[in-house]
């Protein structure tokens, strides 16, 4: 089984929730810590780390003494990412580009070769019976959905896999979202909360993945979160009051399910419950 | 004209919160909302819509199943595994690259230009605002980002108006990097936790990456005085100044329900003055980065 943890806004515990619930399992776990361009989840989790892969996307590379400056190249390129200026040169931007391989496919003269531009780095680890995985996107990478991609085909099916997700509601977190089972996702009872959750719902119904509510620093705001989960039919599977212990043993890197009575058997009744649900 | 953007890596650190009581100090200012995928600024500046444009950008490929004959070709062209066996374009994995489009023998693919977002202008109670929404699941948010940037100069250069303040995304990927290019300096909000740290450490990067000029502030940052201190230390090291510290306070999520910022919500509160202390030494620095370029 799959599933994401994922919010809108950002800050409101994701890394909090898919830690403690991975803490709280134990063993045949893995954790996938998919928010490339900040990774949180290994300062909590404190892995050996075993494997570091470096990730890269193929480029193009013109070789100018068989280019003839057809242009077919600029002409299918959607990105800006070749770009032949007044029949003279021809220029490449690999920033740009999204490795779709069209302007090596149209080249007549076939002058185009694939070269790799570095994504970031994948690093595999363990701890106890936690298999973690996460990505870190280069820093000046615009791309992080590709990234992702990789750090999920880290998946294994025998395994309850959780996905800690970037906030937002485009596409590195649709990219997260994908092809799992169950999504949970984590808010707070503010205005900022509710407004991004409901994007974050409706992403959530757009690919039609059945998902679950953890309302984090339950007892700050309102009740305006609660009234949309029931409207929108959306199951409030855990509750976390605020307390400063709490917000201190974040800020230290400590684990809730390890620092404070009653947490590990509240995920894990988390964990049944969206077992319950999914099957 | 200045252009200052608000980031902090993490998100959550309060960017926006800050943001709001920015607008509520600053003179002479155009707001602008970059974070085009949840944005909040207008929860609190509550704007009156005055123009509303559509953002178009990207393409999405169609089959038109008169014309196709079902060759394959598209479906082996397909690095994103978006053409299903059946020749329907799934259209959340499309990456509007058009190959399949190109090279279709029959010219049975449409490619449709995106309408993905909307963006606005607006009026609120601290002055301008230009802001936007992107479509959900869309691509494209760093496109929206420049697009609402330049609306903002013109906006600013119109009016005659001499300061952009900019509520940036979290993260350090395409949006966030749409953001800060070209922008007279960016203010780091961070917090003391370890991911807090963490990730401004990885911002800092990027701005200097970038070669964006960069600024601290520390948030809730009596929440771990230790962090802080290490916070401290590493901008130190960096030469970067940090220039001011506010404390945890349940007022900034009090001010938020109440759809106001923590000034109109109580300005003699200790974290009000934090900010305000704040601000004067941001626009200190600012002029002095803006008389070194």
């Amino acid at each position: 089984m799959i599933i994401s943890i994922a919010s809108g806004k950002g800050g409101t515990g994701k890394t909090t929730v898919a830690t403690n619930l991975a803490m709280a399992i134990g063993s045949d776990v893995q954790l996938l810590d998919c928010d490339v361009e900040e990774p949180n989840s290994h300062l909590f989790i404190n892995p050996v780390f075993e494997k570091t892969i470096t990730v890269t996307t193929p480029v193009p590379e013109i070789d100018e003494k068989k280019c003839n400056l057809c242009g077919k190249c600029d002409e299918i390129c959607q990105f800006k990412a070749i770009i032949v200026i007044a029949d003279t040169t021809v220029m490449t931007f690999p920033e740009l580009c999204h490795s779709c391989g069209g302007c090596e496919k149209v080249c007549p003269e076939n002058a185009i070769k694939e070269i790799s531009r570095e994504l970031g780095i994948i690093q595999k680890g363990y701890r106890n019976g936690i298999e973690f995985v996460h990505g870190k996107l280069r820093v000046g990478e615009a791309m992080s959905p590709p990234l992702i991609v990789r750090v999920r085909s880290f998946t294994k099916p025998d395994k309850f896999t959780i996905i800690d997700a970037p906030p937002g509601t485009s596409c590195p977190v649709i990219a997260s979202m994908k092809n799992t089972d169950f999504i949970l996702l984590v808010t707070e009872p503010t205005p900022f909360g509710l407004h991004d959750l409901k994007l974050a719902v409706g992403a959530v119904k757009m690919l039609n993945i059945p998902c679950g509510l953890v309302i984090n620093r339950s007892d700050i705001g309102d009740n305006k979160v609660k009234d949309f989960a029931k409207k929108e039919g959306v199951p409030v599977l855990l509750e976390i009051p605020f307390d400063r212990n709490i917000a201190e043993a974040y800020s230290r890197g400590d684990m809730i399910v390890e620092k404070l009575p009653g947490f590990k058997e509240k995920f894990l009744t988390l964990h049944d419950n969206i077992k319950r649900i999914v099957n | 004209m200045k252009e200052l953007i608000i980031i902090s890596g993490k998100g959550g650190t309060g960017k926006t919160s800050l943001m709001a009581a920015f607008a509520y100090l600053a003179e002479n200012k155009v707001l602008c909302d970059a974070d085009v995928d949840a944005a909040d600024l207008h929860l609190v500046t509550a704007p009156d819509i005055l123009e509303k444009h559509d953002f178009q950008g990207g393409n999405t490929a169609i089959i038109n199943k008169d014309k196709c004959t079902e060759c394959g070709l598209c479906i082996d062209l397909c690095k994103w595994g978006a053409i299903s066996e059946t020749f329907e374009v799934n259209s959340i994995e499309c990456e509007g690259c058009g190959v399949c489009v190109y090279f279709c023998p029959e010219k049975a693919i449409d490619f449709p230009l995106n309408t993905c977002g909307e963006w606005y202008i607006s009026d609120t109670r601290f002055g301008p605002l230009v802001h936007a929404r992107l479509g959900i699941a869309e691509e494209n948010s760093g496109r929206l980002v420049s697009l609402i940037r330049q609306e903002a100069k013109k906006l600013a250069e119109e009016k005659g108006l001499d300061l952009i303040l900019t509520d940036g995304p979290p993260g350090i990927g395409c949006p966030v990097i749409a953001s800060i290019g070209g922008a007279d300096a960016v203010l780091i909000v961070t917090e003391p936790s370890v991911s807090g740290k963490h990730d401004m450490q990885r911002v800092v990067q990027l701005a200097n990456h970038f070669k964006v000029p960069a600024f601290l502030c520390v948030n809730k940052f009596d929440l771990n005085k230790d962090i802080t201190d290490e916070i401290e230390k590493f901008a130190k090291e960096k030469g970067l100044t940090c220039l001011g510290y506010i404390p945890f306070d349940q007022i900034f999520t009090k001010a938020m329900i109440q759809g106001q910022t923590i000034f109109e919500y109580d300005s003699n509160s200790s974290s009000a003055q934090a900010i305000r202390k704040l601000w004067e030494s941001l626009l200190e620095n600012l002029s002095v980065c803006m008389k070194d370029k």
